[in-house]
């Protein structure tokens, strides 16, 4: 059986996701700034590529918070 | 949540342990190691939150485009008589819809451009200096070049949207738009 993570351990796992969250933020904030500048330009290709990165960042970014609360409940 | 001895610095006033205690007890501790845990954990639910808020802004742009692509061909608006604008005058009128406000200017004795009045940094209208060869946004000092609609000034980077023109009997005609990079 796994010995749970002391409270110190756990600081530092949230902190390490919490870095990770961060960078996929401001990678989805300029993917959809970058989106709306193409849409109004017209230029219709990047659109649909663009919407499911950023699912798959939303995707990556849930996973981490539930392995937070999983690792609090551990 | 479980706690470990090492972990708890304080005891619950009915003196059961905190996965025992209500919900609210976990999520406003009154150990400072515990708060600041909790405090990271929230704002990276928040950011998530966040996260999820731009992948919806995404999809409302997928959505956007396939409605705007399924708009179809734009209609054929008669405008205006071509002799009745002066040369160096303008009309505004509405194209496609009754609330796209365009801006038509006569540059020459055979020559309309026409161009929807919004423009392209903030959607303030842009107003045609026909002197200066240039449509000219108050807003913040944004020009467009008159014949092209390129931006050659302040902080518009997209040039205007083109409308297509054609005269027909002396009738101008709008016949579509050119949306450009």
């Amino acid at each position: 059986m796994r010995r749970p993570f002391s409270r110190q351990q756990k600081m530092t796992i949230v902190f390490g996701i919490l870095s990770i969250v961060v960078m996929i933020v401001v990678l989805q904030l300029w993917l959809l700034t970058a989106t709306m500048n193409a849409f109004l330009a017209g230029q219709e290709r990047v659109i649909v590529p663009a919407a499911i990165a950023s699912i798959i960042c939303f995707a990556l970014n849930a996973g981490l918070l539930s392995y937070i609360y999983r690792m609090e409940h551990r | 949540m479980k706690s470990t001895p090492d972990d708890q610095l304080s005891v619950p006033p009915d003196g059961r342990p905190y996965h025992d205690q209500p919900q609210w007890r976990n999520d406003f501790p009154i150990d400072w190691p515990q708060d600041e845990l909790v405090a990271r954990r929230d704002f990276t639910k928040f950011l998530v939150l966040t996260s999820f808020a731009f992948a919806v802004g995404q999809l409302w742009i997928v959505f956007e485009n396939f409605f705007r692509k399924r708009k179809g061909q734009l209609p054929v608006m008669r405008i205006a008589r071509a002799d009745a604008i002066p040369v160096g005058g303008s009309l505004v009128f509405d194209y496609p819809a009754k609330h796209d406000i365009c801006i038509l200017v006569r540059t020459g004795p055979q020559h309309y451009v026409a161009f929807n009045q919004k423009c392209t940094h903030l959607s303030c209208a842009v107003v045609p200096q026909v002197a200066q060869k240039r449509f000219f946004c108050p807003c913040h000092n944004g020009a467009f070049d008159l014949e092209s609609g390129i931006p050659i000034a302040g902080p518009p980077r997209r040039p205007l949207e083109r409308i297509l023109l054609e005269i027909r009997d002396g009738d101008l005609y709008a016949t579509g738009r050119e949306v450009r990079a």
